[in-house]
């Protein structure tokens, strides 16, 4: 710990903004002190990304104000924030992928070369292995960073930050795209900016990990300042009251369905370069895990499987019939429905109204030959959003202007609207709070009850052991084992998965 | 704000910019907002509305199109191949305007869809094509003697003008059919992205298809009227038009990366530049300081708008 631990560097003072009228912070105050890091709870559309990206400059409050060091501050621009000494790592990294690491890593301040104009490569090489040396990580400055991995850009964008002497570093959901061990390796480094004094704003959904790493924790609800408390004083229990405003009952098992006949199977599956000879099948009223770690080829499987990357080689066969599967439209004729991982690339259209969003897949079941009827559509669109409690400002709002959260319901939503038969669900409850996981689980288990087959791609295995009935383990793109959910452990399939 | 009601204010900026010049210039010139003045501005505006509607389809996917004005020479021209007098029945000429329209803008989407061809290379391609075609076709002469019912075409019915009825018929239709059809909200799908829709079922490359071959139909359409007007297949007409076009379609709110907006603020930007344009000339102002004050206009509303969004 650092001596300096009781400095407040940075003080937000009531403040409050407001989007297209729904209130999205209402006067919340909270205190952020060197050498700390602090964890930001709270379910979607609590607050938490409205108020980092006050306080990294990307959003003006409407009222209030923030204090650092005692005198008031306003950020016009993340640019103001940065020349304050406050770096933002986003949920969506922003590298320059065609660049190197090092390139990356001094973007705008490199090191000037001897004739006027030019940049000294070898200092900028120089300068970006003593950044990446401080969080030892083992990156090769020469490469590009578009061929790192998630985990692999978070530690330079954390360098970086470390490079432009920041004194605050907000990181939001950084743990949301990484594996466990990856996980690790990012702790190491906040560890490391930590001692060095640094203060860290950290937003996670996963409960472990904030107790894990936090020295404390600010929790807010519907845009107002709950409680700030010592991670240490609190339990996870009260953590999830203080998030929800009532106790919640642990996570809901499921209830089990006696599976019925197989519906989908595949055999041999094969693409090139990311798996290999896949072969398994699910059954009615069946929930099947997948699990692996990062890039060990369970996206790639299953969307294989909804012919968004179709395979090079395999059968594929539902509800008995060989079929041939070449893109989404053809899975979704025959009853196969995906959610995707990559929520913000190939699930939401943005900027299209929440009601258009959720019809887009069902579109024709409420057509009269090639027109829509718009009555109808409304109907099932208001069914959709009381089903699934989507928060929205109204049903012509564009998508992109809703929580992560109730984006991914939405998502889950339109896929649902066109009643599949095998619904495959990857990343489900990827950076969602508590309340839409207990939402997403609900789902699940109601989709098995009705005799649909569900294959959950997962990498949180809690999650993955409650809801699964089978569970796969992917490694290298291969199958390395099935288990049975009631008996597997967390240690048993992570040694599955992890490469020998 | 919402995106939808983002293109709303951005119609009516260029309704109340057309109040507001409407006004300017009426009391410039007492003439300026008679019957007579306004049919004239509605007439002129009527090919380069019906091209702005066309590829308001094509902007909407994320698309472009280039070849518009070459396309209006080949139709024309074609048209007036068959529009002799005494060889064929008015409705061949029109119909195969039409549909050497609509073939071109198939040929685009086809190369831009299957080829994998960037849309602003597949059209630029088209450009040069459908224009060395027009040419070709015409011995790079006009064609002449039409008939008089081809003439009709440009001609009034009742107080107004011909085309401008058949603009008003394209864009309610086009407006109607954005709004209702399922292929429509397809268009803004895919514009507002390529990848989701996708996932969500929709066959990309025929939207995409469709919407370059409606924007060539309508400028095969185009070229009709415009032959009607002219009186004359005209293989060097319609050089620019294209960029009229678009730059109508962009101040009436749409946006150049696809997904938002719709025909009606192409229409209205459309308006936009025939009334800026009709009273420029009324004011003698001479037509190279007219180009000028065009570009202007074109950037300031792109820019009015971007300034606005990124204020949020």
């Amino acid at each position: 710990m650092n001596p300096s631990i009781d400095r407040v560097v940075l003080s937000a003072r009531k403040v409050s903004k407001a989007f297209a009228g729904v209130q999205a912070l209402a006067g919340v105050s909270f205190d952020i002190r060197a050498g700390e890091v602090h964890a930001l709870m709270g379910e979607n559309g609590a607050g938490k990304s409205t108020l980092v990206n006050i306080i990294a400059g990307l959003y003006r409050p409407d009222a209030g104000e923030l204090r650092m060091d005692g005198e008031r501050v306003v950020m016009r621009s993340p640019h103001e924030a940065m020349r304050h000494g406050i770096a933002m790592i986003h949920q969506e990294l922003m590298p320059v992928p065609r660049m190197t690491v090092a390139e990356n890593l001094l973007l705008g301040r490199e090191p000037r070369g001897l004739m006027p104009g030019t940049i000294d490569r070898g200092a900028t090489r120089a300068e970006a292995r003593r950044l990446l040396a401080v969080l030892a990580a083992d990156i090769p400055v020469e490469r590009r960073m578009g061929e790192l991995s998630v985990a692999g850009m978070q530690t330079v964008e954390i360098a970086r930050a470390l490079g432009g002497d920041a004194s605050i570093v907000i990181m939001d959901e950084p743990t949301a795209a990484i594996s466990r061990h990856e996980t690790e390796a990012l702790f190491a480094a906040i560890r490391t900016l930590r001692d060095r004094g640094v203060a860290i704003v950290f937003i996670s959904h996963k409960m472990d990990e904030v107790f894990r790493i936090a020295d404390r924790v600010t929790v807010l609800r519907d845009g107002r300042h709950v409680a700030t408390s010592p991670a240490a004083e609190l339990s996870e229990e009260r953590l999830i009251a203080l998030m929800v405003g009532r106790e919640l009952a642990g996570m809901p098992g499921r209830g089990s369905v006696p599976p019925g006949e197989s519906v989908l199977s595949v055999a041999g599956l094969t693409r090139h370069g990311a798996f290999r000879d896949i072969t398994f099948e699910v059954r009615r009223g069946e929930v099947l895990g997948l699990a692996g770690l990062m890039g060990a080829g369970r996206t790639e499987v299953v969307s294989a499987i909804f012919g968004l990357t179709p395979a090079d080689s395999g059968r594929i066969t539902v509800k008995g019939r060989p079929v041939r599967i070449r893109k989404p439209g053809d899975a979704m004729r025959l009853g196969v429905g995906m959610v995707t991982e990559d929520r913000k690339g190939c699930g939401i259209v943005p900027e299209m109204a929440v009601a258009h969003n959720i019809s887009l897949g069902a579109l024709r079941e409420f057509c009269l030959g090639p027109f829509i009827r718009h009555e109808r559509e409304k109907a099932a669109v208001d069914e959709s959003i009381a089903t699934f409690g989507i928060r929205a400002a109204g049903l012509r709002q564009a998508v992109s202007r809703l929580s992560g959260g109730n984006q991914q319901k939405v998502v889950i939503a339109r896929t649902l609207l066109c009643n599949p038969e095998i619904v495959i669900l990857d990343e489900p409850t990827r950076g969602i709070d508590v309340a839409a996981k207990a939402e997403v689980y609900a789902v699940i288990d109601e989709l098995t009850r009705r005799g649909c087959a569900v294959i959950l791609v997962s990498s949180e295995l809690p999650e993955l052991l409650q809801l699964a009935d089978r569970i796969l383990v992917m490694r290298q793109g291969t199958l390395a084992a099935e288990v049975k959910a009631a008996e597997a452990t967390q240690e048993e399939i992570l040694k599955h998965a992890i490469p020998v | 704000m919402g995106a939808l009601k983002h293109s709303w204010i951005q119609r009516l900026c260029v309704v109340l910019a057309l109040i507001v010049i409407g006004t300017a210039l009426s009391l410039a010139m007492p003439g300026f907002l008679s019957w007579r003045n306004l049919v004239n501005i509605a007439l002129q505006i009527s090919i380069n509305g019906i091209l702005a509607v066309g590829v308001t389809f094509v902007l909407l996917t994320g698309g472009v199109d280039l070849s518009l004005g070459s396309v209006v020479a080949l139709t024309g021209v074609v048209a007036a191949h068959f529009a002799h007098p005494g060889e064929y029945p008015l409705v061949v000429p029109i119909a195969m305007g039409i549909l050497a329209g609509g073939a071109c803008g198939a040929v685009n989407g086809g190369v831009v869809t299957c080829g994998g061809v960037p849309p602003f290379i597949a059209t630029l391609g088209m450009m040069t094509v459908a224009r060395g075609l027009a040419l070709v076709l015409s011995n790079g002469r006009p064609v002449s003697n039409l008939s008089e019912g081809m003439k009709r075409i440009a001609g009034d019915w009742g107080l107004i003008p011909i085309p401008v009825l058949i603009l008003a018929a394209v864009a309610l239709t086009a407006w109607w059919f954005l709004r209702n059809a399922r292929l429509g909200r397809h268009i803004y799908a895919v514009g507002g992205s390529e990848k989701a829709a996708r996932a969500a079922g929709i066959n990309v490359k025929g939207v995409k298809l469709f919407a370059y071959t409606v924007c060539g139909a309508l400028a095969g359409l185009a070229g009709v009227v415009l032959a009607a007007r002219i009186y004359t297949g005209q293989p060097n007409a319609g050089i620019a038009y294209e960029l009229d076009a678009i730059a109508a379609v962009v101040i009436g709110g749409t946006s150049l990366s696809g997904g938002i907006g719709g025909v009606g603020g192409s229409v209205l930007g459309a308006l936009l530049m025939g009334v800026i344009g009709s009273g420029l000339v009324q004011l003698n102002v001479s037509s190279y300081y007219q180009q000028i004050v065009k570009g202007f206009i074109i950037v300031g509303a792109v820019w009015l708008d971007r300034w606005r969004r990124g204020g949020e």
